[in-house]
């Protein structure tokens, strides 16, 4: 701690710089680098795709962001995606929007018992996460009895495939998550609770805060948002698909939200950050594969970059 | 060194029957729980589960995972996490498979020096450049499977072990009725209990886990004893991949996925606390048995699919780690 405030005036301009704006910066270099180097990058299908392709992670790792401002984190995320996309089939006999909403409200339901977990039985969230990881797949599969179904809905294939003045609705969703996210966390006093609860519980209890409130709805938020990940994953793909939907794709959503500049430790929340992380990794994964270069490759690459990121910004976040 | 403080705790109160069993709950617990599931399984599965056959497979599916626990106890304790030791297995798998064709000292050292060497990264991130351990172990999660998959072709190559190497036969042999993982299991977890409690090492892992400053200001050597803690974790689970291998004669880029949360589940349910600092490896040993008994009494039942299989071990994980709170609280009081 002591070495981290006296070292950061005598830290070089280019370091601070790097702190702010190296996940800008990557993303800039990547663009320009696949401008010059790959034939048909900047084509409108190609970034369609690519925005498309990263649509879940980004939305589940808003939640993540949310939640590991808290100091906690939320495994659950993938198999919260896998129980909503294997409600959608069951209940699309009543509507497509009455199931979209009972999937929804399934990720609540999983986000509150993890919530009420962490706040109320105070246990580690990345055990309470991690046991309904396991039971919420298990779960998922026993609803669709392990089987992928095929959807055929006018409504949910618009939401994966159509677009609005050109920009895809999953896209726009995303924009419009960012959108409440950010003004939850800066301009509402819900983002000052989130904060005080993760950069220093104790004090947060002293001064009065709902401190298990704030922490039960941060995980809900988190479930709804992987529920909607998980609806949008079906829809694009025209089926629900219990055992793969959303597999792994918590390490992914972390990996975005600390590369994106926000600390494990708590206390501190990047939005956009979050978003550009996640953004970047998927340029690697894009550039590699144009490159025509194998896949692990690409996640050599990755590991490299999370080191490179969160190293850089060692200064700011407490080690 | 725990066995006296227990019996003079016993000793000084032997009041009730709960008192006796809520003795150290911290530790006593998940034994007790294990008994109860093993005998219960026993009297409800009869020769089907309390066979020798069925035994052997468990502590053979056990031993895997004790090697991989073992280590990342030590990490757990020194207040880090490790995981990227589902990768390493699968790294070391390919890398015995691959080092085969140099015979058997190849296929042992070859995996073991990647694996040394990755859990040296994590070490000195974690440990010099003091980068938090969930992040690190992170990235070299991604690169150890990445590397699996480059040495295996995309995981298009599937490298064989030949039947007739030293390896292999090894790897296969049965001593007094148990396979050779289980022995080299038994015998590094064996090892690590005389480390952890027996040597600075591993009572500066305690420290550093309890309070880093504190251990700091002591004069310990916090930075090299995270580093090896690292080390050790990785080095383990590389044993654990080679003996993979030699078991199923192949090494598979795809194995070892989410074998980091089950080895950290194991840890946590034996009693070891996530914060660091407090905890045990016998406490480890039964958290491992437990899950793998719970595993095959689930798969005994031959009316539940292996979905419910999930659902059942996710929510004991919660009730045992709900109920283990509870008691260390109370203790606590």
């Amino acid at each position: 701690m002591s070495d981290t405030v006296t070292a950061r005036p005598t830290r070089p301009d280019i370091l601070t710089f790097l702190q702010a704006g190296g996940v800008y910066l990557a993303i800039a270099l990547l663009l320009l680098f696949n401008l010059a180097c790959t034939p048909n990058f900047a084509t409108v299908a190609n970034l369609r795709l690519q925005l498309v392709q990263v649509v879940p992670v980004m939305i589940v790792a808003i939640g993540m962001a949310l939640v590991i401002a808290t100091e906690g984190i939320d495994l659950s995320v993938g198999s919260t995606m896998a129980i909503s996309a294997a409600l959608l089939p069951l209940y699309l006999g009543y509507g497509t929007w009455p199931a979209i909403a009972i999937a929804m409200l399934a990720g609540a339901a999983v986000g509150c018992v993890n919530g009420s977990l962490v706040a109320f039985a105070r246990m580690q969230p990345i055990i309470a996460t991690l046991g309904t990881l396991v039971a919420c797949r298990g779960l998922a599969l026993v609803l669709a009895d392990g089987r992928l179904t095929e959807i055929f809905d006018p409504i949910l294939g618009a939401l994966g495939s159509d677009s609005v003045l050109g920009i895809p609705i999953s896209v726009l969703l995303v924009l419009v998550v960012t959108g409440a996210a950010a003004i939850a966390v800066h301009r509402a006093a819900f983002g000052r609770q989130l904060l005080a609860v993760g950069g220093n519980r104790a004090a947060a209890t002293l001064a009065g805060l709902p401190v298990k409130r704030t922490l039960v709805i941060v995980y809900v938020i988190s479930g709804v948002l992987a529920a909607a990940a998980g609806v949008l994953t079906t829809a694009r793909q025209g089926a629900s698909d219990p055992s793969f939907v959303g597999l792994l794709i918590e390490l992914s959503a972390i990996t975005a939200v600390v590369v994106g500049g926000t600390p494990l430790s708590g206390g501190r929340v990047r939005i956009l950050g979050t978003l550009m992380g996640a953004l970047l990794m998927q340029l690697i994964t894009a550039t590699v594969i144009q490159q025509d270069l194998p896949d692990s490759t690409a996640r050599m690459l990755q590991a490299g970059i999370i080191v490179a990121a969160v190293y850089v910004q060692r200064g700011r976040t407490r080690a | 060194m725990t066995a006296v403080e227990d019996s003079a705790a016993t000793r000084a109160e032997p009041r009730t029957v709960a008192r006796l069993l809520w003795w150290r709950p911290d530790r006593a617990g998940t034994p007790i729980v294990l008994a109860l599931v093993l005998v219960a399984g026993s009297l409800i599965f009869g020769e089907s589960f309390a066979s020798g056959r069925n035994l052997g497979n468990i502590a053979l599916d056990s031993s895997y995972l004790l090697l991989i626990a073992t280590g990342m106890t030590f990490v757990i304790l020194s207040g880090g996490i490790d995981l990227s030791v589902g990768s390493l297995l699968a790294l070391s798998g390919v890398l015995t498979a691959y080092g085969s064709r140099w015979g058997t000292l190849a296929a042992v050292l070859l995996p073991l020096a990647v694996c040394g060497v990755i859990g040296l990264i994590n070490g000195l991130l974690i440990g010099r450049a003091r980068i938090a351990p969930f992040i690190v172990t992170l990235a070299t999660l991604l690169f150890a499977r990445g590397l699996a998959f480059a040495v295996a072709d995309e995981g298009n190559k599937v490298y064989i072990i030949p039947a007739d190497l030293t390896l292999t036969q090894l790897g296969q042999a049965r001593w007094l009725g148990l396979s050779a993982p289980v022995w080299c299991a038994l015998v590094a977890f064996a090892a690590g209990v005389v480390v952890l409690n027996r040597t600075r090492f591993g009572q500066a892992t305690f420290a550093i886990g309890d309070s880093q400053e504190a251990a700091e200001l002591m004069g310990l050597p916090v930075a090299r004893v995270r580093v090896l803690v690292y080390v050790l974790s990785a080095l383990l689970t590389g044993l654990a991949g080679v003996l993979v291998a030699a078991q199923t004669q192949s090494g598979l880029p795809t194995i070892g996925e989410g074998r980091e949360l089950e080895a950290i589940a194991a840890v946590v349910i034996g009693g070891t606390l996530l914060t660091g600092g407090a905890g045990s490896l016998s406490g480890t040993l039964a958290g491992v048995l437990l899950l793998k008994v719970i595993q095959n009494l689930i798969n005994q039942v031959g009316t539940l699919t292996t979905y419910y299989q999930q659902v059942v071990s996710g929510t004991f994980l919660v009730v045992v780690v709900l109920i283990q709170s509870r008691l260390t609280r109370r203790r606590m009081r």
